[in-house]
């Protein structure tokens, strides 16, 4: 646990505060973002929690112990740090400078080897790139590696200063979901900072907006922030469509699906009539045995046939499943010509149907 | 003036010869290495300390403006004509320089790498040693490479104080008006200087295989 208390700075020689009154909490595995215009003291604030720069006043701890009473070298050797520009070492081979904080902290040399070999896995890094020195490696490949040195002696801690800048869109956005994923499975305490909304709003659990001065403006899970802005300057900053941008951090399986319409194949055209009627709709699903989505037929083309399966069975345009963001059911929902996202399980089986109105709904409430 | 190339006074001075470039090779080696251990010091000290290096670099910078000759004949009141007289002047002349580029490779290490390594808890000396030092190598060894060829030169002249290495046949030609000497002597040291030069070049290839002299670049 990470707890700020009315922390400010102010540097020598400079007229305003660039961090001012801050009090901030951050849980344990909790993953905050700080996020905020150039300048606003989100680099200050994170260097202030390994001491890389010292508070004018108020108090920082970490763990409950205030940083300021510890030995900065012993308090940094437990934080990971990955720094705004990544910094590695370029006379140090990739496994030399993932080994830097293990060595440090005096692990013996086969438990490092293991450590950079189980790292080098978890990023997705080719082991070839152990032994190559950092101006051998691609952006992203230098991002990952600073990611990974950060984490080396498995501190519970990290901080990580604008990781993901260096890269190019499709690349951060891989670099972020591999993150996440690896975050879901570490559950480590991260102030992570960005100037970037959409890279906070991806990844955070909780949301720190930082306006000029370091004056905090909310200080909330994503959802809320998007829903109930506190200020102008937070509505500004998370800026257009935050009704969308809220879809996509919601799930299927946060909303009620509704049962829809279902026919199987051999059944009967009124069959497939009355199972359109109590939804008021003109189409119905047509399932196989298993419950699997053959695809829809139509009321109209159904109607004077013997049975469903001589219909013309259309196929829908997308599925989506439980784990699906709302965002990508509402872009099924305007692709699908019966104007639903089909929900499916893993095996494709039918779960139900999400309307215009049931998504619609989560973004006015 | 006898033929300028005397091939049979070669052959008779063979031990001659070897004996004196060894000397040439010693008074250099020892000029340098002497300076090296003075200047490394200072020159880590002027980079933690701003402060003093102007003054450092002021001493230093006259004593390599004065010409060498001036240089080895003032040594004299105080030292005597001895190789002490000579090293002292050789050696004088390696520090600006060594301590020039020992400063200025230090000043050229990245701060983001320095401000990784302090923000992953190395202290200021596993710092310097560790990230600084080794990242400042090249330019270093640089310097030393210039402080070398400069004293290859420089010993020749010190010949005129009885210790000159290859510089003593230079002398010893003129003396006579014998053109083999003045050539063995000239051209050696000459080609011991190149020597130096790649010799150094290839040391500092060595000691910085991450600056990837060559290595192929691939990126998956
Ligand atoms: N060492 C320093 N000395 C003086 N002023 C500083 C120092 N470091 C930062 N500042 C000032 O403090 C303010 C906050 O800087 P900081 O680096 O924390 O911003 P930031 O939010 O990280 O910006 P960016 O998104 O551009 O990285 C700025 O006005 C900056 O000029
Ligand atoms: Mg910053």
């Amino acid at each position: 646990m990470i707890t700020l208390d009315k922390v400010s700075k102010r540097f020598p020689g400079q007229d305003g505060f660039a961090v001012t009154d801050l009090s901030l909490q951050v849980d344990d595995g909790e993953l905050v973002v700080l996020v905020g215009p150039s300048g606003c003291g989100k680099t200050t604030t994170m260097r202030m929690i390994n001491r890389l720069i010292e508070p004018t006043s108020g108090r920082i701890a970490v763990d409950g112990r205030d940083v300021m009473e510890q030995d900065p070298v012993q308090l940094r050797r437990g934080i990971g740090y990955v720094i705004q520009s990544v910094g590695l070492m370029p006379h140090r081979t990739v496994g030399e400078n993932i080994a830097t904080v293990p060595r440090l902290v005096g692990w013996d040399e086969r438990r490092i080897r293991e450590r950079i070999q189980e790292l080098v896995e978890m990023f997705a890094l080719d082991g070839g790139l152990i032994g190559r020195y950092p101006s051998e490696l691609s952006g992203g490949q230098r991002q990952r590696v600073g990611v990974a040195r950060a984490l080396a002696a498995d501190p519970p801690v990290m901080l990580m200063d604008e990781p993901f800048a260096a890269v190019d869109p499709i690349v951060r956005e891989r670099l972020q979901e591999q993150f996440l994923d690896i975050q879901a499975r570490l559950r480590k305490t991260i102030v992570f900072v960005t100037h970037d909304i959409d890279e906070a709003i991806k990844l955070a659990d909780r949301i720190a907006i930082l306006n000029v001065g370091g004056v905090l403006e909310q200080y909330a899970r994503p959802e809320e922030l998007l829903r109930a802005p506190a200020s102008d300057f937070v509505r500004d900053f998370v800026g257009p469509e935050p009704g969308l941008k809220r879809l996509s951090l919601m799930s299927v399986a946060d909303i009620d699906v509704e049962a829809g319409p279902v026919v199987h194949p051999d059944a009967a055209a009124d069959e497939a009539v009355a199972a359109m009627e109590p939804f008021g709709l003109d189409w119905a699903t047509v399932l196989d045995p298993e419950g699997r989505v053959l695809g829809w037929v139509d009321r109209a083309d159904v109607t004077g046939r013997a049975r469903v399966g001589d219909a013309d069975v259309k196929r829908f345009a997308a599925y989506v499943t439980s784990g699906s963001s709302l965002r990508s059911a509402l872009d099924a929902i305007v692709s699908n010509r019966t104007q639903v996202a089909v929900v499916v399980d893993e095996q494709e089986r039918y779960r139900g149907i999400l309307s215009l109105e049931a998504v619609a709904k989560e973004i006015i409430t | 003036m006898g033929s300028p190339f005397d091939v049979a006074w070669i052959a008779a001075h063979l031990s001659d010869i070897l004996g004196k470039l060894i000397e040439h090779i010693e008074l250099t080696l020892l000029a340098v290495g002497i300076g090296f251990v003075i200047a490394f010091p200072v020159g880590i000290y002027c980079f933690r300390h701003r402060k003093v290096y102007p003054p450092v670099t002021w001493v230093t910078g006259i004593l390599y403006t004065i010409p060498s000759l001036a240089f080895f004949v003032l040594l004299i009141p105080a030292l005597g004509i001895s190789i002490v007289n000579v090293e002292v002047a050789l050696v004088s002349y390696t520090l600006l320089i060594l301590i020039r580029n020992v400063v200025a490779g230090l000043e050229g290490v990245s701060e983001d790498t320095k401000d990784a390594a302090k923000g992953m808890g190395l202290t200021r000396g596993q710092i310097l040693w560790k990230v600084e030092v080794p990242l400042a190598l090249p330019v270093i060894v640089a310097g030393i490479r210039i402080a070398l060829v400069t004293t290859i030169g420089l010993v020749t002249v010190s010949a005129l104080l009885g210790y000159g290495g290859l510089g003593f046949f230079i002398l010893d030609g003129f003396g006579n008006y014998f053109a083999t000497p003045v050539l063995v002597g000239s051209v050696l040291s000459a080609l011991l200087a190149v020597v130096a030069d790649w010799g150094m070049l290839a040391l500092e290839r060595w000691l910085t295989p991450w600056r990837g002299g060559g290595r192929l670049q691939v990126s998956t």
